[in-house]
């Protein structure tokens, strides 16, 4: 099972078929990495995401199991299937999903979509928001099985059909508004849902409407002007 | 072990009440009812509590809503903050109820937070949470109320061996509006006062409510009598978004022309129930709301009041925050 180098990673991993099934949580031990190396060209995040996309390691389930107190219950009549299918940014995406998974951990690592981040995992920084249904959630406080027939919007989602960066993006480069960058995937997606639901927010609104996003970089006025600008070049779009 | 992956348990998403009702019944005790999830995630993530079959009660349609009934308001326990607070119905006749859930954490957390959550949730007393076997947890001590304990956050007031208080924003706010808890089981449903469904230490320290493991809290019915008062909630916390309140308070006065009629105050996060401030109101009720009525409602509200170590200014801040509430003035934020 550990064909390398993988085929699908990086720029494709939509297809969940090379996602070990026996493994979904596999996590890279570096002994177990080929001795073939990555060509010179894979940038350090594809040769990650290609490890874990192919699941080198033997089971990450042991992950799962060893922290039980006992075995993990029996199957009984009326529990969720873990075979689910997800509406991520459009597509329909085939996914095999623990009980006890997060939509943030399901995202990032069986569906490659790393742009969501996770922070403290705790629904208390904003690093990992994503949209369900337009509305802003916390991606690692949100069981997966609850969302398999809504439709979820991540930071890989606004991305236009050239590959040019949604208003708002455009609007935080602008303004410098990132600095160290862990919360603008966050923060991009409080902003985008705010736009969609009122255009023309006042500074006070935007406040209201992103302060579930902490930055610890302290760039909040950066990530206001950003907002401001990105409503302004939307309406100008519109117009 | 990773820290932040939760133990393993079975999941069931059932579409209604009587079927959750069926699945508590079976697992009782080992069952866990999930609304929102954020607060519910945490625990099993950080592994303090731990659950075999959880019972996501998200894909119940008939918990959700806000709906007009017997010239009151039916809320669903499942209704989410966000769509409380951006009620207009709420905002009309008990926009006290709306103020405190736009008090709430985050925005995020008022997208997924269910007003039945936000009223059950469990006490953030660290030491519980942090998994030490405290009275609350079933052990014989309590960590908070030790001499050199840090309790900025604790109880001032009807501490019994456990000094935990409650956490919540919305729980004041319905006591206030003197609302009707709607419990089922597979027994059958009960009606609860607000006032009645918080459980105080000394009956029992285990937990939070009357609700028993295999009961299940469907619906908020706030009455027509409270309806359009005239109402003050104010919190006051550490950080504007996501804190708990330090002491916060809702308060509703029925007004016969410049007299106050009728009055309710009252304070959470004083103690582990919403505390009515019984002299408070007593002081004010047939008197005008004047600075002077403020005043000796105020420094009648913490009268028996038993600080520990470190949260003494609880005290005043009680004082402070039922004076602010007799004046008034504050009226429904614009959403």
């Amino acid at each position: 099972m550990s064909e390398w180098p993988p085929t699908e990673v990086g720029g494709d991993t939509r297809a969940s078929s090379t996602i070990s099934e026996d493994a979904p949580w596999a996590l890279p031990m570096v002994s177990a990495i080929p001795a073939a190396q990555p060509s010179p060209s894979w940038s350090r995040r594809d040769f990650i995401k290609g490890i874990i996309a192919s699941g080198v390691t033997v089971s990450g389930l042991s992950y799962f199991g060893s922290g039980c107190s006992g075995a993990l219950p029996a199957q009984t009549v009326g529990g969720v299937e873990r075979l689910l299918s997800l509406s991520v940014n459009g597509q329909l995406r085939r996914v095999d999903v623990l009980p006890a998974e997060t939509l943030a951990m399901t995202l990032r690592y069986k569906l490659g979509l790393t742009g969501t981040k996770l922070g403290c995992d705790r629904a208390e920084c904003g690093a990992c928001t994503v949209l369900i249904d337009g509305v802003t959630h916390y991606s690692c406080s949100t069981l997966t099985h609850r969302v398999r027939d809504r439709e979820i919007t991540t930071i890989e989602g606004l991305e236009g059909p050239n590959g040019e960066l949604h208003p708002v993006q455009q609007a935080f480069v602008d303004e410098l508004s990132p600095q160290c960058g862990f919360c603008t995937p966050g923060q991009v997606m409080s902003a985008v849902a705010l736009l969609r639901r009122n255009p023309n927010p006042t500074r006070e609104e935007a406040r209201e409407a992103l302060a579930g996003n902490l930055c610890r970089c302290g760039a909040y006025h950066n990530y206001l002007n950003g907002v401001m600008r990105a409503a302004q070049s939307l309406g100008a779009r519109e117009a | 072990m990773m820290k932040d992956m939760m133990a393993g348990f079975e999941l069931f998403q059932p579409a209604d009440v009587e079927t959750a009702l069926e699945l508590l019944d079976r697992h009782g005790a080992a069952s866990w009812r999930l609304a929102g999830g954020y607060d519910s995630l945490d625990w099993l993530k950080n592994r303090s509590k731990q659950t075999r079959a959880v019972v996501d009660l998200e894909r119940i349609a008939e918990l959700r809503g806000i709906r007009e009934s017997g010239g009151g308001v039916e809320i669903g326990a499942l209704t989410t903050l966000t769509e409380i607070e951006t009620s207009q119905l709420i905002r009309e006749r008990y926009g006290l109820l709306a103020d405190a859930a736009r008090k709430v954490a985050s925005p995020q957390i008022r997208n997924a937070g269910s007003i039945g959550g936000n009223l059950c949730q469990d006490t953030r007393c660290w030491y519980y949470r942090y998994g030490v076997k405290c009275y609350r947890a079933g052990g014989n001590t309590c960590y908070a109320a030790a001499p050199e304990a840090m309790n900025r956050e604790h109880a001032i007031f009807e501490a019994s061996r456990c000094v935990a208080v409650t956490p919540s924003d919305c729980a004041p706010a319905v006591v206030a509006l003197d609302a009707e808890m709607v419990v089922r089981s597979r027994a059958g449903e009960r009606v609860i006062r607000a006032a009645d469904f918080f459980m105080p230490p000394s009956i029992d320290i285990r937990r939070m409510t009357v609700l028993e493991p295999e009961e299940l809290l469907v619906a908020v019915r706030l009455p027509a009598a409270w309806a359009g008062a005239s109402f003050y909630f104010e919190k006051v916390a550490d950080r504007n978004v996501w804190d708990f309140p330090l002491v916060n308070v809702a308060a509703a006065f029925r007004m016969d022309g410049a007299t106050v009629a009728d009055a309710r105050i009252v304070c959470g996060a004083v103690q582990c129930t919403p505390r009515r401030m019984a002299a408070a109101e007593r002081l004010v009720v047939g008197r005008p709301r004047t600075e002077q009525v403020a005043e000796s409602a105020g420094a009648a509200s913490a009268a028996g009041a038993e600080p520990l170590a470190f949260n003494a200014y609880k005290v005043s801040l009680v004082e402070n925050l039922v004076r602010r509430a007799v004046r008034g003035a504050q009226t429904s934020e614009p959403a």
